[in-house]
């Protein structure tokens, strides 16, 4: 038994480099966990239902979203949040392509477009429809969007 | 956040998750099988689902394969959707789990999640129903088990109470066979379908399985036999296949009953012309 449901259980989140205890119920999500207790709040709390991917962290490199997680599930993973792409060449592309707007959408778009141009460096256009799908903008900025990611993409192939 | 506590277990051996599941149940407790988990977090976040214990199946070995076995393809009930859809070794399969949900979600979805899901799509289980394959169950008194996958799916996944999906074993000559997969939604690619239908030709006859349509995927004897009567002209095939669904066409806020055989139609006249030329 991991948790006996009754106390809280003390787990270690491996989060961008670094390890952390936390004390977490049995049915905190990896969202609460991060933003609550780690104070790592570049993961958006907002459908909490899979379908925006406001939220979404990399779990040993994969993006998920981290409301549909439970945080004593992550505990043997490699967790990334956007606080580990802080000043990064991406970070830098979305700004100068104005992928930005209202920015609450960004790091999920963000942390989602650094594994697809890890795991696939000369993604197609079509791929790159595929991941971003996962992610919405309610300013609907996605010509910027789109036009950002490409532009990771391509570099990332070239490097 | 879920808004009730539960006991969390994760084994590593099947036969440890069964017995943690009957020890569980003989204390009057409510026990379920975790594997990717986003149905349940999902349903427990608004009080639609609730369980005193869950048993996290992901540290279980064999729930992780995905490989050849000498003739069988090896699926475990844990890999994900993604996994699946990016090995080489079952492009009917890769092609229609790749139509579930979000990219991002797919590497949380497990195939035995999809097979058990409450929803009524379980569009993992189409090209599967077309193999002849068989399932691994696990967990249940009398041990594990190894049986045809349609005496434990009919409509949804109807296990022994303790028991859990531990792998598929697909039969190696169905894996490259000729095949379509469509899938037509309301609105965007992201969403559930109105008619999803897989369709591979095996010894010069076609076989086809459908979500969506009706309130359960399933595939039907009578309806292939219709499809592979070549003397039929194909607006009698399809005429004839729509009245020998299984079960009323879903009328919905997505689409109405109309609608869905209309689109039904045009899927089934799309999947039987581009197989017919397999047939011959």
């Amino acid at each position: 038994m991991i948790s006996n449901g009754k106390s809280k259980t003390v787990i270690e989140l491996h989060v961008n480099g670094d390890s952390h205890e936390v004390t977490v119920r049995s049915g905190d999500t990896l969202l609460d966990t991060l933003r609550e207790q780690l104070g790592l709040s570049g993961a958006k709390r907002a459908c909490e239902n899979g379908d925006c991917g406001a939220c979404t962290v990399l779990a040993d490199g994969k993006p998920i979203h981290s409301c549909l997680s439970l945080a004593i599930e992550a505990s043997d993973q490699s967790l990334m949040t956007i606080e580990g792409l802080m000043g990064s060449p991406i970070q830098q592309v979305f700004v100068n392509k104005w992928a930005i707007q209202c920015g609450f959408c960004t790091p999920g778009f963000i942390l989602n477009c650094h594994a697809l141009a890890t795991e696939h460096p000369n993604a197609s256009d079509e791929v790159i429809e595929e991941w971003m799908s996962s992610n919405l903008c309610r300013c609907t900025g996605y010509q910027e969007i789109r036009e950002a990611v490409q532009s990771v993409v391509r570099a990332s192939g070239n490097g | 956040m879920i808004p009730f506590d539960f006991e969390y277990y994760k084994p590593t051996t099947a036969a440890e998750a069964g017995e943690t599941y009957q020890h569980l149940q003989e204390q009057g407790k409510t026990v379920m099988y975790y594997n990717g988990g986003t149905e349940f977090i999902t349903l427990a976040r608004v009080n639609q689902i609730t369980a005193d214990a869950i048993i996290d199946l992901k540290g279980i070995p064999e729930v992780r394969a995905l490989e050849l076995q000498g003739d069988l393809l090896v699926i475990g009930c844990s890999v994900t959707l993604n996994q699946i859809a990016e090995s080489p070794y079952f492009p009917l399969l890769a092609q229609t789990v790749k139509g579930i949900a979000d990219h991002t979600s797919r590497n949380k979805i497990t195939i035995g999640g999809n097979l058990g899901s409450r929803l009524a799509y379980r569009e993992g289980v189409l090209p599967l129903l077309l193999t002849d394959c068989k399932v691994k169950v696990a967990g249940g008194r009398s041990g594990e088990r190894v049986v045809p996958l349609t005496q434990v799916f009919e409509k949804q996944l109807n296990l022994e109470p303790g028991e859990f999906l531990l792998q598929i074993l697909i039969d190696q000559q169905y894996l490259n066979l000729p095949f379509v997969h469509l899938k037509k939604t309301k609105h965007s690619k992201v969403d559930y379908p109105l008619v999803s239908v897989a369709a591979l030709v095996k010894d010069k006859a076609i076989r086809m399985a459908f979500s969506g349509i009706c309130e359960y995927p399933f595939r039907l004897g009578e309806i292939e036999e219709v499809v592979n009567n070549t003397t039929f002209a194909r607006k009698e095939q399809l005429k004839q296949v729509v009245a020998k669904l299984p079960a009323a066409i879903v009328d919905d806020l997505q689409g109405s009953a109309g609608y869905r055989e209309f689109v039904f139609r045009n899927v089934l006249r799309e999947t039987i012309d581009a197989l017919e030329w397999a047939q011959k």
